[in-house]
């Protein structure tokens, strides 16, 4: 290597290889490919099942105070209003200045096309595939809608954190990173662990994308480094030195890290939404957790970036319409989904609203889903990356009916 | 079949050992388990029944406490004891991968692990949270050479159980209880429902919304006290019977026998045949393991009634189930266990390894690598699939682990070019025979041998 190049300009071009075996990063050249579109994407699953009705709470639905009168309440009980029917919990007041300035919204009652076992795996598994529920592999819906858009490197998408994202995998390339997995290695050890691990590649494939990450490393990876990561096993930092604000955080952060880079697509999970008990107490550390991410993100991509950003959550579904015997809700069907960017058409609550009467709820105990949660998922891929009709509703979604444009994005 | 000792102690036990001898046959393996289990005996871990002393002084120090919240000798005396259930639980731990490093039967530790994770369930609060080991020791490793269906009662009728799938707070809407409370008691479908999509039929098995919630009231009633364990409170069973898969159970007075009788027919239905052969020949064997193998075992299930020790047999007496080459990887806790066994890790060493170290070479890398500490994210426990583990961010945290955590372990740590012998035996490479003498310490050399695909699969 030259001194004229520097370590971590070399890595930035280098982690375009992304895990490719045949080439070694050192020495191959590559060339520099833009990011394929502008708009970046940022899709939070949330698993266990957010209850959509405490988060968006419907209190101007005449059924609503009845059904949840112990865990709920309008904007008398401290909830924010949003529109003069719908409030939002408490716990996520830190987003309302994002509301105000329309860089918030919501879309009500939707739901996979999953019913009636109400699994969280099942769900999930069928939320992240992208497909009716009979038919499909293990590859994910933002998998699939990166094999449709040309440009796209291994640094076009991230899945962040420990946990599997099956969202994102699948064939096209992709990358997996958590902020705190340095390698910290000696030169030497490396080079021989690169050894070790070459005859069996998906090993392989996995140091050598771990080598590229890491440390310094590619794509501006630089604040890694400081949370003592590095010192892991060798030392006191490791329990000396937790992130201020726990890991969702740092994960937010080395996701706003790449999406100031030449990321457009990121995932990761949040999770504890399952409520079935003491619901008022036990969702509020999840809701902290989706308004610290969201606001995180928005301060690490920077003003600039954040006009271009879009991000969505969604959960496998919702729960159910009446609070259960312990204070909390069973598995339900419709829920919400949760956006937020300077990209989004904010400020309101999209869906049509299917009332809370009894007769209106599903099987008699759901909310009622009205739409499908990847119609407005594929019309925000249509608005940044110009899919067509036809590859959302047969390659990204299979068996969607993609129904009228929303217009979520700007 | 091709039975092969390395095999055996890598693939259904905890990896090759430099003090222990493989197992000579299948037939050993099976003997092994039948036998006393000698390791529950040396490396003791309390039941959840001692256990429970902790969770009812914890509960009195903790309503002190409360009581008068500016106390600081309360708040010491709560802190204690939430200490002193945190160490025993380490201690437990410790003596989990103490099990893995000595028995001469690893399989059985293997099978705990396999059913422990079948059965998921800690607790979420306080002292709960550190009675996961204890719930293990007498729900389930008592039981993992009997019949399904005692297991899967012992296990339904756990504290543990109860409290982590919420069942403790289930009411019949018209029960006693809740009709004279008069609102705010009702029932909770999480346990009937988990019972049937994850530790039974599976959840493409015949059951729908309507067996949930007839299988959640037929539960009202099942709960537990810190002082007694598991009590049955009639006044808050929903009264009547209750249809399961189109069979009724019980009635007036509400009991508990019906309750364990539907739990022994769920555990003999043809769906849960399938469902437990599946599920264990993709934990031994591979994450799509041979038809023949599946239909194998839930034939020896199905034909002895869900008897383990003869499914087990099956397993062992089936081709398919020594196929190499050795495609699953361990996961994260194997990974770590296997390790130990490698390092033949002194028992009064890791006895005296201070919290702290525990925590560093234990706790944390486990959350790095995917897998903390008997904390899956849901009831449906760990992945299944070897590409959960395959990450950049799993890999790299491995290979740190491994040049770094041994030496902790254990000082003295082995001679590098007898260790790859001992500790991958046939499976030891040329590369990996390189790097351990190429490696420019003693710390790298072992990491890179416990780091290699030849030792972390199986």
């Amino acid at each position: 290597m030259t001194p004229a190049l520097s370590r971590r300009a070399f890595l930035s071009r280098s982690a375009l290889l992304g895990c490719s075996l045949a080439a070694s990063p050192l020495l191959t050249p590559v060339s520099y490919a833009a990011a394929p579109w502008d708009t970046r994407l940022v899709v939070i699953i949330l698993r266990g099942a957010m209850d959509g009705l405490d988060v968006v709470r419907p209190y101007g639905d005449p059924s609503y105070a009845a059904l949840r009168g112990v865990i709920g309440g309008g904007p008398e009980s401290g909830a924010l209003d949003l529109d003069g029917y719908f409030a939002l919990h408490p716990a996520l007041e830190p987003l309302m200045p994002l509301w105000q300035s329309q860089q918030l919204g919501f879309f009500n009652a939707v739901s996979t096309p999953y019913r009636d076992k109400r699994s969280h795996f099942d769900g999930q598994d069928i939320l992240e595939a992208g497909t009716d529920g009979r038919s499909g592999g293990h590859d994910g819906w933002l998998n699939r809608m990166l094999t449709r858009v040309p440009g796209v490197e291994a640094r076009t998408a991230f899945a962040i954190g420990y946990g599997e994202m099956k969202v994102l995998s699948g064939p096209a390339p992709k990358s997996d990173w958590s902020p705190d997995a340095n390698l910290a290695l000696s030169p030497q050890a490396v080079r021989l662990a690169e050894m070790v691990m070459e005859e069996d590649p998906a090993f392989h494939a996995a140091l050598s994308e771990a080598m590229l990450l890491s440390g310094d490393g590619a794509a501006g990876l630089g604040m890694a480094g400081e949370d003592g990561a590095g010192e892991m096993m060798g030392g006191t930092a490791m329990n000396a030195r937790a992130p201020a604000g726990g890991a969702h955080v740092k994960v937010a952060q080395f996701a706003a890290e790449q999406l100031r880079g030449d990321t457009r697509v990121i995932s990761f999970s949040i999770n504890g939404w399952d409520t079935h008990s003491r619901q008022d107490r036990a969702i509020r550390p999840a809701l902290g957790r989706l308004s610290d991410t969201i606001l995180t993100l928005q301060n690490g991509v920077g003003p600039e970036v954040w006009q271009k950003t879009a991000v969505v959550a969604m959960t496998e579904f919702g729960r159910t319409a009446r609070v259960n015997g312990t204070g909390g809700t069973d598995h339900g069907t419709g829920g919400v989904m949760v956006m937020a960017g300077g990209a989004l058409r904010g400020g309101r609550v999209y869906g049509d609203w299917p009332g809370l009467d009894e007769a209106s709820l599903y099987q008699r105990r759901d909310l009622m889903p009205t739409r499908d949660v990847r119609a407005p998922a594929a019309w925000m891929m249509r608005a940044m990356a110009g899919l067509d009709r036809a590859a959302l509703e047969q390659v990204v979604f299979p068996g969607l009916e993609l129904g009228g444009d929303p217009g979520l994005l700007l | 079949m091709v039975f092969s000792p390395e095999l055996a102690e890598t693939r259904f036990g905890c990896g090759l050992s430099p003090v222990v001898t493989p197992p000579r046959s299948a037939g050993d393996m099976l003997d092994g388990l039948a036998d006393a289990d000698d390791m529950a005996a040396r490396f003791p871990i309390g039941t959840f029944d001692s256990y429970r002393d902790y969770l009812f002084e914890a509960r009195k120090l903790q309503r002190a406490f409360n009581k008068d919240r500016q106390d600081k000798d309360k708040r010491a005396a709560f802190q204690q004891a939430k200490d002193r259930a945190r160490q025993t639980d380490m201690q437990f731990s410790v003596n989990t991968l103490l099990r893995c490093t000595y028995s001469t039967t690893p399989f059985r530790e293997r099978l705990v692990a396999f059913w422990s994770d079948h059965f998921t369930a800690y607790g979420k609060n306080n002292v709960m949270g550190t009675a996961t080991t204890p719930y293990i020791e007498d729900a389930i490793r008592p039981r993992i050479t009997g019949r399904f269906g005692d297991m899967l009662v012992a296990v339904t009728t756990h504290p543990l159980m109860l409290h982590y799938l919420d069942q403790d707070r289930s009411v019949g809407p018209d029960s006693k209880a809740a009709l004279q409370k008069g609102g705010g008691l009702g029932l909770n479908e999480n346990l009937a429902r988990e019972v049937m999509e994850l530790h039974t039929l599976g959840v493409g098995g015949p059951y729908a919304q309507d067996d949930v919630r007839q299988l959640a009231e037929l539960f009202t009633g099942m709960g537990f006290s810190p002082a007694k364990g598991f009590v049955f409170r009639a006044a808050q069973a929903e009264p009547g019977a209750e249809t399961l898969l189109g069979k009724s159970y019980g009635g007036n007075p509400a009991r508990v026998e019906p309750i364990i009788d539907a739990l022994h027919d769920l555990a003999v239905h043809p769906a849960t045949a399938r469902h437990i052969a599946r599920k264990l020949a993709v934990y031994f064997v591979a994450d799509t393991p041979p038809d023949e193998l599946v239909d194998h075992l839930a034939a020896r299930y199905a034909d002895t009634g869900g008897d383990l020790m003869q499914v087990y047999a099956a397993l062992l007496d089936h081709s398919a189930a020594w196929q190499e080459p050795r495609v699953n990887i361990k996961p994260p806790v194997d990974f770590i266990a296997s390790a130990w066994r490698a390092l033949a890790v002194d028992p009064d060493h890791a006895a005296q390894l201070p919290f702290n170290d525990l925590r560093r070479t234990l706790v944390q890398p486990l959350k790095l690598m995917g897998q903390p500490w008997q904390r899956p994210v849901g009831p449906d426990g760990w992945s299944e699939l070897d590409e959960a583990w395959l990450t950049p961010q799993g890999v790299a945290t491995r290979l740190r682990w491994a040049v770094s955590a041994p030496r902790t372990l254990r000082p003295d740590l082995p001679e590098p070019t007898a260790f790859v012998d001992q500790v991958l035996g046939p499976y030891a490479t040329e590369p990996v025979r390189f790097a351990a003498r190429a490696a420019e310490s003693k710390s790298d050399a072992i990491g890179l041998i416990l780091a290699s695909p030849a030792f972390q699969r199986r």
